[in-house]
């Protein structure tokens, strides 16, 4: 176990090493300079103060240089300033976050309450008429572009109905949380419609292969109730590769977040690294990224973790990867 | 023989999949209706390019089957012409994706030890990547900062091929983990052992005995790339970073529909619509090619 957890500690080190050395030469890249960017709006600025502020952000020394001094500060937890924002990188970032959880945690919790009884409605009838027009509708919701999806709820519920806002975090410093709600019922459901269908699809699968035991066959030949037998003994079993993609699609959920937030201009840490790419600001763009790396990273460990943990069967010893 | 045989197994088994057969027509039409747009387009006398400021927001007519967009332009004809460039990026990242996912899948599972715990640990590592954030980056940098000439920069084939370079630098990580799997366990096959017996060199162990018994699960994964790389082009255009206008792609029709959704509706609707029928067919497809030519790991997926 110490020897499993002290193996993935390197990878995951070596992983966010490698990301954000390629992240700060990838953004130097990009079209535009910074510091141009920022002076483009105020006609009095020289070339002298585009030199000083170059200097000031160390834009004048060598790209290896200027990565060091980032890497020395951030293991000493100082992530720098944001250009775009003019405040310190965390502090924009843990709002952000604050949104996207709330988000993430409504359309995760709606997206399990419908997959978790679909897939086992579907697996307990196999290549029924029903069975088959859930896959068909799960086949739906892992093809349909996120954005298009996002773009007809608009169309659909905020341009033809005007029943809810289109876009937005809400009123601030209103009366409180309820004023919010309308304003969380379009991206949570364009985020739920396009993942139920992948959920549903393993529960089912995975429901499947344990209707198919020998365990279960005991327990319906020992007399007890399908409802127990389907909740209690199966489920249970079926959980376990559940929990584990569950906590593997963690980091994607990032991606995800990405595009419903920018459309639905949701202030969260997808719109942020969206943002923070597009604005060339360098200091955000690489915290938010390593921050949905290492989010993946630990979803990945995680899946692991609960892996042998729900599974008496497998255990770490004897396997160091 | 032995190949009429299995083939005529393969058809049966895939014939018996309804909607695959149905995805398998609907996309051979929709390939038919992009290759030919060039005829649709004099049919209509309508040039996919030709802006007429006059002519924005057209509704349906017989000159216009689908109207016209912001620009003036004919909305089937870019659809037609879209379609080109969107299946033409699925289909080739995904085979680039699947070149070398094969590639490193082989080598890690035919030499194992120290190989294969570097590339799959270096596989590990690029699936943890966030992949729309980074492709977004990949999208954004100037080429020319990279010493590519503006004119090669700046053209329509390069934000074609830059687009599936892109997906395919990420794109191969599935195919090499289940080629991998697969190999490893054709190498311990009796076969593969009377190979190395008889003194075959492994390049031709790999090739000629290994290959063909990897095949069904790489070409199976391929055909589900093939989807998710058009919803990534789609989403990369839709954003401005993919497919440069004015080459339309289904994606980047999509670009200015947000601010137009309540002028323009259908101009919102259509190109989605075709990407979405498109993914769903070739992920039907590709369920069904599963079951047909790997009916072992059929309904474990």
């Amino acid at each position: 176990m110490t020897r499993f957890l002290a193996s993935r500690l390197l990878q995951a080190l070596v992983v966010l090493l490698m990301m954000s050395l390629a992240v700060t030469v990838l953004m130097t890249l990009m079209p535009g300079d910074p510091v141009d960017m920022m002076l483009a709006g105020n006609p009095r600025a020289t070339p002298v103060d585009a030199a000083r502020l170059k200097a000031l952000y160390g834009l004048d020394k060598p790209l290896l240089e200027r990565y060091w001094h980032w890497l020395q500060a951030a293991l000493a937890g100082d992530f720098g300033f944001s250009r775009l924002y003019a405040q310190p990188v965390l502090s924009i970032l843990w709002p952000r976050l604050g949104n996207t959880l709330v988000l993430l945690g409504a359309s995760m919790a709606l997206t399990l309450a419908v997959a978790l009884p679909l897939g086992v409605y579907a697996a307990r009838r196999p290549y029924s008429w029903a069975d088959n027009a859930i896959n068909l509708f799960c086949f739906a919701g892992i093809s349909v572009p996120a954005f298009w999806l996002a773009l007809l709820l608009i169309l659909l519920f905020a341009v033809e109905l005007q029943w809810l806002p289109a876009s937005g975090l809400g009123p601030v410093g209103g009366e409180g949380w309820w004023e919010r709600l309308p304003y969380l019922v379009l991206p949570v459901a364009s985020l739920t419609l396009a993942s139920i269908g992948g959920y549903t699809r393993y529960v089912r699968a995975a429901m499947l292969g344990e209707l198919r035991q020998d365990y279960i066959r005991t327990a319906r030949a020992k007399g007890l109730g399908e409802e127990r037998v389907v909740w209690r003994h199966a489920l249970r079993n079926a959980l376990i590769p559940i929990v584990t993609i569950v906590a593997l699609e963690f980091g994607a959920l990032f991606s995800g977040a990405l595009v419903t937030e920018t459309m639905f201009a949701w202030p969260g840490m997808g719109k942020l690294i969206y943002d923070s790419i597009m604005g060339n600001d360098l200091n955000v763009a690489l915290v938010a990224l390593l921050f949905a790396t290492l989010t993946t990273l630990v979803g990945n460990l995680l899946a692991d973790i609960a892996y042998v943990a729900l599974d008496p069967r497998i255990s770490f010893k004897g396997d160091a990867a | 023989m032995r190949v009429s045989v299995s083939m005529a197994r393969f058809l049966r088994r895939f014939g018996r999949h309804k909607l695959a057969v149905a995805s398998a027509v609907l996309l051979v039409v929709l390939a038919g209706a992009a290759l030919a747009a060039p005829w649709v387009e004099t049919g209509l006398g309508a040039e996919s390019t030709a802006v007429s400021l006059l002519d924005r927001f057209g509704p349906p007519s017989l000159s216009h089957p689908l109207g016209t967009d912001e620009l003036g332009r004919d909305v089937l004809v870019r659809l037609l012409y879209g379609g080109r460039v969107s299946l033409f990026v699925g289909v080739a990242a995904a085979l680039a994706s699947a070149v070398i996912g094969t590639g490193i899948g082989l080598l890690a599972g035919y030499y194992g030890g120290r190989l294969d715990d570097l590339l799959m640990r270096f596989t590990d590592g690029l699936i943890a990547l966030p992949l729309l954030p980074l492709l977004i980056v990949l999208g954004a940098i100037d080429l020319t900062r990279l010493g590519i000439p503006p004119e090669v920069a700046g053209s329509e084939d390069a934000s074609l091929i830059r687009i599936v370079v892109l997906v395919a630098l990420f794109g191969w990580t599935t195919v090499a983990r289940l080629v991998r799997g697969a190999t490893l366990s054709a190498r311990r096959r009796d076969y593969v052992l009377a190979a190395v017996a008889m003194g075959a060199d492994s390049r031709r162990i790999m090739l000629a005995h290994i290959l063909p018994n990897v095949a069904a699960p790489a070409v199976v994964a391929t055909t589900l790339t093939v989807g998710n790389v058009i919803l990534l082009e789609s989403v990369l255009s839709f954003l401005g970073l993919g497919i440069q206008p004015p080459l339309p792609s289904w994606g980047n029709m999509l670009t200015n529909a947000q601010e137009l959704v309540g002028t323009a509706p259908m101009l919102a609707v259509w190109p989605g619509l075709l990407i979405f029928l498109t993914v769903i067919a070739v992920n039907l497809l590709g369920d069904g090619l599963q079951d047909a030519l790997d009916p072992r790991t059929s309904g474990m997926r």
